[in-house]
């Protein structure tokens, strides 16, 4: 206590006093456990098997809270066999079970509201205003949307159910919240669920699921285990988990797409980001002022999605810094408990670290720094807000994920000067956007790539509205029905038994006799040099090599260019010069593929006679199949005006649009079963939503695709919009796979060129979608190739005037 | 006093005129600065029509204004004394007569309980609340009341509420009060200027009302519940510094929507960037439905925030209120005795 101030002193002075929260009830709670905590598992508290344990610290005064078990490969073990047993009975009961579950589950956070927000503030050092007024209510609102998810999953996802058992591992900055978006969606999805929260705060989520257990949750369900990277890994490599849903760095998300490669392994990651946070100069600069508070001062800057890089029209520069200084200066640090602080404690030493040399790198880059006058607390892990002026898009500070309350500021010229900057990052997870102009914000929402645009607004979240990345921001959506998407898979059981009698049917005639047309013909025909498709026109391979193609009998049918690693880069430049086609209309893009349709039904006999040779799957199935590729080109054709997005039901005064944007330039490794429709079945809707292509058709039956050159080249489809690489299929994915300005790859064959494909996505966490199981491709179409041609940005249009 | 009038340029008349062309400048009347007053400006036309408010993000800060500061014990003790002494003691209603009015002027010199006070260590401070204000009517009998208190009398004036009369009419009015012993005069705009964007029209009128007001402080009302959308209230705000008020004033307290913390946060921000444009600080008074103590404190954190410290003295922040005294005495007093308190405990306004 320091010294006493009198009631006349303030009077004079008008200054702020403490303000503190009881952390009563809180601590009561840990001394309760008597300040040591196991696993929640099979719905009780075990002990650890190995006996490790690791202490949990409050950041904002070095107090120790409690120990916490160190989980080892037994307790996982255990976890995941309690989630494993839970799933038959959990995933059978009806929607409105779940629902109840889940209702009950928003319930219970509810009732604890206080007592959750204040373990909260006290395990991760922030305020206890944000655990109260955000954290918390959104905890409970995600419950409550998602218990509405389970109500609605048997109409809304009809043909789809759970994928099973979920890894969940989440981080230290929203703890709480984290498991809610993680929990909420998978529980009402019929998943059962092994989280693991970060080493640094488990308090919640074992507070969360005791209270889940008092709520009635059944044992096994939601199992928390504890532990640092190692009990993750242990998570993410376990053969029985079925999905990881992973919150984080993109360092550790990378090391988790690689683990989990060729494991069919679900996955979703939500990973970091160095968001832009663009002011036009016609926007409400005090206004703007309070958005970066918001954007990089709301939990002293742990946040995956905070602005951190401030990109001002140069014309209003100066005026915005010496606002944003003078409402630094105002900021107030300190005791996360305190009701009347802005920012509390740095969540422990390692980070406070790296904040600090990060800054220091700044200065030595040359950037000016300039931090508010007053000084931290010293008494806990608290870092100034920082404000970083003079930066060039080259310094370190402007590249790479600070994790702290350090803004670094940036002038742009124009519009699209600020988009290219905007641009100018591997990561693409949110962006704000700052304008009162309508025309320009939603001209310059949909150019920035990233999961979420706030307009006028920023860290805006809501169950109803999907939070997610492109880029290296990770991929995958939480919240909002795409959230639900990544908790459900199509119920392959009925499916596959349909499928294998559909693979009877139709015995595929070996090669009796070929039907090509030279053999009926005396004279030798014209030489067909298939070469590649490549930006609109037909280009030699790098090299001069070529690849026979032989028929079911061994009969030579034809030779095709190999392409190689160099033809695939040409490819994917000649698809990014085709990036218009993203901006064509689906009135437009459909016409074109009805277009190729009509181009491919006037030749269905002569594609039905190279299927027939290439396959021998009989006359009438070759001619079924082109049939069907006609028809499917006619579906995404239809699609490609029709593939909305949604307007979610966000609790503000504003729309909050879902759009559903092509991913950019994806790599398509078609299947080797059913050459023509197997490519139509993934270019089809890559195409019909606006994404540019480099295919790679079925290594031994490829010539239906090279016979679809000039298919294509007779339809008006823009040059490098859809690109053909034929050649050693498993090598060029695996090319496609490791292409930084690729992606997205989808994969269609062998499981170990299947995980290789995955494995190499790590370098750019592009998204793959791979399939080893066979599909019925007659079968194979729609939302589910749709949603994997999309990624949903959601933009925030608060309004008013 | 004898003012040495200077002239300056300002534009004319003739809102319509797009602001490209270079509108014929009329002479404008600017009287000298005196200490403490602020002269007003030109009218920059270019700056009003400039100005950009996005309601939702104004709205989020006014939200967060609560939840982010708060005051405790002792501290929100002091922030209550505080308040008090920038209460504008008001009574406004078609039935007040001087009996009233006498009893608002007691309880004006004598705020809280002597016993709460003393409670306090407070009995030094002097704590008065900021003026009082009545109609007309009954500024003379107010006057006379407050004689030596040091308290001065405000009058709302020029046809309040609505402003309306003919133009001569309200001047006169404001000429009357100044008269009859008022040192403040609350005037209210002509809404329909602000809400058809005639800025000229409005600044002459604010600066007729100005000089009529001679050495009586001007607080202007900008009816912010009449103006429709924060522009015109940011707009209006600008408008009514230039013309040289000494204060704006959200409301009359006879519109459907009075003081709100979204228009307080902004008018303080056009009050601080006129500040920062002029060296001149203006003061600020948020008016009708302010009865909670509680209310007061968001007011005052409101000011502290977006202006500072210097705009939490009653020479630039006024609270225009009746019911909220009583509220905060109730607070004192359960601060001193560690009891919820009741109304009839305490002497009624």
């Amino acid at each position: 206590m320091g010294k006493v101030t009198t009631v006349s002193e303030i009077f004079e002075t008008m200054a702020y006093g403490p303000a503190p929260e009881s952390d009563k009830q809180a601590l009561e709670w840990l001394e309760r456990h008597g300040r040591a905590f196991g696993l929640f598992v099979g719905g009780r508290w075990t002990k650890g098997k190995n006996g490790d344990a690791f202490d949990v610290i409050n950041p904002a005064t070095t107090a120790l809270l409690a120990r916490v078990t160190q989980a080892g490969e037994g307790d996982v073990d255990a976890a995941v066999a309690a989630a494993r047993k839970a799933l038959p009975a959990w995933s059978a009961l009806p929607g409105h079970a779940r629902a109840r579950h889940l209702y009950a589950l928003a319930r219970a956070v509810q009732k604890h509201a206080r007592l959750l927000a204040v373990l909260e503030s006290l395990d991760n050092g922030k305020s206890i205003r944000e655990t109260r007024d955000l954290d918390v209510p959104l905890v409970a609102r995600h419950f409550y949307h998602h218990a509405g998810w389970a109500q609605l999953a048997q109409s809304e996802f009809a043909g789809y159910g759970p994928v099973g058992v979920v890894g969940q591992i989440v981080p230290w900055n929203f703890p709480l919240l984290m498991v809610a978006w993680k929990v909420a969606p998978a529980l009402a999805a019929a998943n059962t669920v092994v989280l693991k929260p970060a080493e640094f705060t488990p308090l919640t989520a074992l507070c969360l699921a005791e209270l889940a257990h008092e709520a009635g949750l059944p044992a096994g369900v939601l199992n928390v285990v504890t532990g640092d990277g190692r009990t993750g890994e242990l998570i993410v490599q376990h053969p029985d988990v079925d999905k990881i849903a992973f919150t984080g760095s993109t360092e550790v998300g990378r090391i988790i797409r690689k683990a989990t490669a060729g494991s069919g392994k679900k996955l979703s990651l939500e990973l970091g980001g160095k968001s832009p946070f663009i002011v036009f100069d016609d926007a409400d600069l005090d206004s703007v002022v309070e958005g970066v508070v918001d954007a990089i001062w709301f939990n002293q800057g742990q946040v995956c999605c905070a602005g951190s890089r401030l990109l001002v029209h140069e014309g209003i520069a100066d005026r915005l810094v010496a606002k944003l200084r003078a409402r630094m200066e105002k900021l107030r640090v300190g005791p996360s408990l305190d009701k009347a602080i802005d920012m509390g404690a740095i969540v422990a030493p390692v980070q406070l670290e790296r904040i600090r040399t990060l800054v220091t790198r700044g200065v030595e880059e040359g950037a000016t720094l300039w931090q508010p006058s007053w000084a931290c607390p010293t008494d806990g892990y608290f870092y100034p807000p920082t404000l970083f002026t003079n930066v060039s898009p080259a310094a370190t500070i402007a590249q790479v994920e600070i994790f702290g309350p350090v803004l670094v500021a940036m002038t742009f010229r124009t519009p699209s000067e600020a988009v290219e900057l905007a641009n100018n990052t591997p990561y693409g997870l949110a962006a704000s956007v700052w304008t009162e102009n309508i025309n320009l914000a939603l001209d310059v929402a949909p150019k920035i790539k990233a999961g979420v645009v706030w307009i006028n607004c920023t860290n805006l979240f809501d169950a109803a509205s999907g939070f997610g990345g492109y880029r290296e921001s990770g991929f995958g959506r939480e919240g909002g029905k795409e959230g639900m998407w990544e908790y459900l898979k199509p119920q392959r059981e009925e499916r596959s038994g349909k499928r294998e009698e559909a693979s009877k049917k139709p015995a595929p005639k070996r090669a009796s006799r070929s039907t090509l047309p030279a053999s009926r013909f005396p004279v030798p025909p014209i030489d067909r040099t298939y070469k590649l498709f490549i930006g609109g026109a037909q280009v030699r391979p790098d090299q001069g090599y070529s690849r026979k193609i032989v028929g079911p009998g061994g009969a030579l049918l034809a030779e095709v260019a190999e392409g190689n690693r160099k033809d695939i880069r040409n490819a994917v430049e000649a698809a990014h010069a085709a990036a218009t086609w993203a901006h064509t209309n689906g009135h437009a893009r459909g016409q074109i593929l009805y277009y190729v349709a009509e181009n491919l039904a006037g030749r269905a006999a002569e594609f039905a006679g190279l299927v027939e040779a290439m396959t021998g799957q009989g006359e009438a199935s070759a001619r079924e199949e082109v049939d069907a590729a006609v028809a499917r080109l006619f579906s995404y054709a239809a699609w490609a005006d029709k593939y909305d997005g949604a307007v979610h039901q966000t609790p503000i005064r504003g729309v909050t649009l879902a759009m559903n944007e092509p991913i950019g330039v994806m790599g398509i490794a078609c299947p080797d079963e059913h050459p023509l429709l197997g490519l139509v079945s993934l270019v089809g809707p890559a195409v019909a939503v606006g994404n540019s292509v480099i295919v790679v058709p079925s290594e031994a039956q490829p010539l239906a695709a090279t016979e679809l050159y000039t298919v294509l080249e007779a339809s008006d489809v823009p040059a490098g919009v859809i690109n053909i690489v034929t050649g050693a299929k498993d090598v060029l994915a695996k090319v496609l796979a490791e292409h930084d300005d690729v992606d997205a790859v989808w994969y269609f064959g062998n499981r170990a060129a299947g995980a290789d494909v995955e494995r190499a996505s790590a370098g750019n966490m592009k998204r793959t979608w791979v399939e080893w199981e066979p599909r019925d491709w007659m079968e194979g179409e729609g939302r589910e190739f749709l949603r994997q041609a999309t990624q949903v940005k959601n933009i925030w249009i608060p309004y008013g005037e | 006093m004898e003012t040495k009038r200077r002239y300056e340029h300002a534009a004319s008349p003739g809102g319509n005129l797009p602001a490209s062309t270079s509108p014929e400048r009329v002479l404008r009347v600017v009287p000298p600065p005196e200490p403490g007053r602020n002269p007003g400006t030109p009218l920059d036309l270019d700056l009003v029509r400039a100005l950009r408010v996005n309601r939702s993000a104004v709205e989020r800060r006014a939200a967060t204004i609560p939840t982010r500061r708060t005051v405790k014990k002792e501290w929100q003790a002091a922030w209550l004394l505080r308040a008090i002494t920038c209460i504008d003691l008001t009574t406004l209603q078609g039935d007040d007569t001087p009996g009233n009015v006498l009893r608002l002027c007691a309880k004006a010199r004598q705020p809280v309980r002597h016993d709460l006070i003393a409670a306090l260590g407070a009995a030094d401070l002097g704590v008065r609340v900021g003026a009082v204000c009545v109609y007309h009517a009954f500024v003379s009998a107010a006057v006379k009341a407050l004689e030596g208190s040091g308290i001065p009398v405000a009058a709302v004036s020029t046809g309040f509420p609505a402003g309306l009369n003919p133009l001569p009419q309200r001047v006169d009015e404001i000429r009357a009060s100044v008269a009859a012993g008022a040192r403040e005069i609350d005037v209210v705009i002509t809404r329909a200027h602000a809400l058809t964007g005639d800025w000229e029209t409005l600044y002459d009128e604010i600066r007729a009302f100005r000089d009529a007001c001679g050495q009586a402080h001007m607080k202007v009302i900008l009816g912010t519940g009449d103006l429709a959308t924060l522009g015109n209230v940011a707009r209006a705000s600008q408008v009514a510094m230039m013309a040289g008020a000494d204060f704006i004033k959200t409301s009359t307290g006879k519109e459907t929507v009075n003081a709100t913390l979204p228009v307080g946060v902004v008018m303080t921000r056009q009050i601080r960037d006129y500040a920062e444009r002029t060296g001149q600080a203006v003061g600020f008074k948020p008016a009708g439905g302010i009865r909670k103590a509680k209310q007061a404190l968001d007011w005052l954190i409101l000011m502290k925030e977006e202006l500072g410290d210097r705009w939490l003295r009653n020479d630039l922040f006024r609270l225009g209120a009746s019911a909220l005294l009583t509220d905060i005495e109730r607070q004192l007093e359960h601060f001193v005795t560690g009891r919820y308190s009741a109304a009839h405990r305490h002497p009624m306004v």
